[in-house]
């Protein structure tokens, strides 16, 4: 556990990076525990959350890879306690008259939501970092859990900063004949 | 997205936009084939005055020959070919490129953007294949993307850690009406090399090297991209501290000069390999720690204190733990080393240093035996034909023995005279690289050497080089077969040779095939006919010359460390291990 990293990845918004990026890992022989992409509050730019299990030199070295990637923007390492992180999770549970009230109160109890109810079944959504979601499952899986997503984990720094400034400085195009040594 | 650039025009076709780009970015020299997908560009490009085309016989030639281009003469080198086939025939030589950090720009037509993603004829995917063997690339469906694409393909090709860069353009953006506007400023945020390097690091770099007792300057290939040999002469001059170059950068530092130990690594000189081992503070200079060159990593100069600087972090402490890390360009680090230690005295002790690998480099000098029945030893070429091609020549090579022989015997005195596929090892590189030094350096000689194995890969643009007056000279050091794996199987298995032996000396006759190909076609066999077939290939100058050098088949590369062992396990000759106390025991009697 204590090896699990969050890595929040400013990227270009553009084809091609989540491919880029996820190759990188699998090239360089890193796995990844979850991976979440979105939109940031600049159009241009995609935020990725990416947790990984590794030792701190690899990590390293895989910021290090991921930096040279040309549409890589920023990389930042969430640290636990000083970040909001975040899962969401959706889970069908089988509920019928009997058991839906006890089902229900598990799900208060965890503040999460109901948002679909069937007559032998209720869908759950819950939010939370990984191990209330994992709590609340612990509770819910006597009832029969009959289907289950979740998404990756989003993680953003406490505090007022932020590490989207803007970065965009354009560069000057050079002077033809692009020589690298004279 | 169109910048609004200095130059504009009127309408155009994305095809007469990309040339027009191409022409902008400075290109004069273009490697390709055409085919469907590329073909609206090859229309423009007939009209354009300032780029030659030449046309290849391989997309692997045009690819290689890019590569060989942009060493010799530090430009970004340019290739292009169609869709499918024609880029993934480009894969080799990008891959090539990026470990050898080679600035190039390769340019592939892919299917119309309504076609992409059908399995459309002759599609491949190259963006996706390519990703992770190319520095960057692109896929420009949109013409006008076209100028600002180009412009940055360049950019990220020459600058920081050079490299290859695609650029996959949809027959459909080539063929669409657009306007072309070249930009001012290029928008890539995510790209900022770091070539100044912090003060900080200098000062303590400066600080090691001042208490070092057994510092080594670790020479690798970015001292040759970013055309730092002049202050590396400096620094060394300054300091007295030895230097041993690598497999890519042998010419940065002149082989004259009696503190350059050699090449280090599994086929480097033992003085280079005891340099590295026994230091106690390697300053490397470009380098990346190579297995090749640090055999066993675990035993790898273990009592030496290290300062990596590299343009590219991501080298730095990778393989190897860095003290002091620098990231800069060599160019800029050396010279600040070099200011800071003129202010500070550049007064480290390392006189028993010098003395002890000056006689490690006496007593173990690179050496071979002639064979006894007197037929022709291949490193007896190499050294005649640097004695009689010079130092102003440029050597290009293969992969194999005679690659490593040409790195051994050849003396190199100038940056970019050396020129090999040192990190992919590809077979068939020499020949098409040749070509492409020699359209970059058109009055410099150029020669090919090769083995007899990694020519008859390549060897088709033998008929590029004749018809478009591009006169080479090839040495084939034949000693018909797969030399080096040859070597191994005699070493570690059991002199089974295993589908090694080409017969080479029977078929293709190389004479023969020389003249089918429009070229001169020498051949040689003894000792005694050596001078005078080079020089009668020197005499040559309007037609590329091929020479079939036929060598002993036995000859190994020595020195050796067998792939996995330590460096400490260094042999000079087969079954033979140096022995550094004796060299102690001769310099403290003589002291």
């Amino acid at each position: 556990m204590s090896n699990k990293h969050t890595l929040s990845v400013l990227v270009e918004n553009k084809p091609g990076v989540l491919a880029r990026i996820a190759s990188l890992f699998s090239r360089r022989g890193f796995n990844i525990d979850s991976l979440a992409v979105g939109p940031t509050e600049h159009p241009e730019v995609s935020r990725m959350t990416i947790v990984v299990n590794v030792d701190e030199s690899p990590l390293e070295q895989v910021t290090k890879q991921l930096n040279k990637l040309v549409e890589v923007i920023k990389i930042v390492e969430l640290d636990g306690q000083a970040s909001v992180n975040r899962e969401l999770l959706l889970v069908k549970v089988r509920a019928d008259a009997t058991t839906r009230g006890a089902v229900l109160d598990a799900v208060q109890l965890f503040r999460a939501k109901v948002v679909d109810v069937a007559p032998d079944a209720v869908t759950v959504q819950a939010v939370g970092n990984a191990d209330k979601l994992a709590d609340l499952l612990r509770v819910l899986e006597p009832f029969g859990i009959r289907e289950l997503v979740q998404s990756g984990m989003v993680a953003i720094g406490r505090g007022s900063r932020s590490i989207s400034e803007r970065t965009h400085r354009p560069v000057a195009v050079p002077a033809p004949v692009s020589a690298i040594a004279t | 997205m169109t910048e609004q650039g200095a130059q504009g025009s009127g309408s155009v076709t994305g095809a007469q936009s990309l040339v027009t780009s191409l022409e902008a970015a400075g290109v004069t020299d273009i490697f390709g084939i055409p085919g469907g997908a590329i073909l609206p560009a090859y229309d423009p490009l007939m009209d354009s005055t300032r780029i030659r085309h030449i046309l290849v016989r391989h997309e692997q030639g045009a690819g290689h020959a890019a590569q060989g281009y942009a060493a010799a003469t530090g430009r970004v080198g340019v290739c292009m070919a169609t869709s499918g086939p024609g880029a993934t025939n480009l894969v080799t030589p990008l891959a090539d490129a990026h470990m050898d950090s080679v600035p190039m720009v390769a340019v592939t037509g892919q299917v119309a953007a309504s076609m992409i993603g059908t399995d459309a004829f002759q599609e491949a995917d190259i963006r996706g294949i390519t990703m992770p063997i190319t520095k960057h690339n692109f896929l420009v469906t949109d013409p006008a993307d076209i100028p600002h694409t180009i412009a940055e393909a360049f950019h990220i090709a020459s600058t920081g850690r050079p490299g290859p860069v695609l650029v996959d353009v949809a027959k459909s953006a080539l063929q669409a009406q657009t306007t072309f506007a070249w930009p001012d400023e290029l928008n890539l945020p995510g790209y900022r090399p770091v070539t100044t390097p912090h003060a900080k690091q200098i000062k303590e770099a400066v600080r090691l090297i001042r208490e070092a007792r057994r510092p080594v300057l670790y020479v690798g290939g970015g001292v040759i991209r970013s055309g730092a040999h002049r202050e590396l002469a400096q620094l060394a001059a300054l300091t007295g501290i030895p230097v041993v170059t690598t497999l890519m950068a042998r010419g940065a530092f002149p082989d004259s000069n009696p503190q350059h130990l050699g090449m280090p690594g599994m086929h480097g000189t033992v003085a280079a390999v005891a340099g590295l081992q026994k230091s106690d503070l390697i300053i490397s200079l470009g380098a990346r720690f190579d297995d090749r060159v640090t055999g066993n990593l675990d035993s790898f100069a273990p009592g030496a204190l290290v300062i990596h600087a590299d343009i590219d972090p991501a080298e730095i402490g990778k393989n190897r733990h860095a003290d002091v890390p620098i990231v800069g360009d060599c160019k800029e680090v050396i010279a600040q080393l070099v200011a800071l230690l003129q202010a500070e005295g550049a007064d480290g002790d390392y006189e028993g240093w010098i003395t002890f690998l000056a006689g490690v480099k006496k007593r173990y000098a690179l050496g071979y035996d002639a064979p006894t029945d007197g037929s022709l030893a291949p490193q007896y070429v190499l050294e005649r034909l640097s004695h009689i091609a010079g130092h102003d020549s440029i050597y290009v090579a293969g992969v194999g023995q005679h690659q490593m022989w040409a790195a051994q015997f050849v003396e190199y005195e100038k940056p970019n005279t050396w020129i090999n596929s040192g990190g992919l090892g590809t077979m068939g590189f020499s020949v098409p690289a040749a070509m492409g030094a020699k359209v970059g350096m058109p009055d410099t000689t150029v020669w090919a050497i090769d083995g007899d194995g990694c020519f008859q890969m390549t060897n088709q643009e033998l008929a590029t080089c004749a018809i478009n007056d591009i006169p080479i000279k090839v040495a084939i050091i034949n000693n018909e077969s797969l030399g080096m794996v040859r070597q191994w199987q005699t070493l570690f298995y059991n002199e089974r040779y295993s589908n090694t032996d080409l017969h080479s000396k029977r078929i293709p006759d190389f004479v023969k095939l020389a003249d089918a190909y429009g070229c001169v076609g020498l051949a040689c066999e003894s000792p005694d006919a050596v001078d005078a077939t080079i020089e009668k290939a020197m005499a040559i100058d309007d037609q590329p010359v091929v020479v079939d050098f036929r060598v002993h088949r036995d000859a190994m590369v020595w020195p050796m460390v067998a792939a996995g062992t330590s460096n400490d396990e260094i042999k000079y000759a087969r079954d033979l291990a140096p022995q550094y106390e004796d060299v102690q025991d001769d310099w403290e009697v003589r002291a």
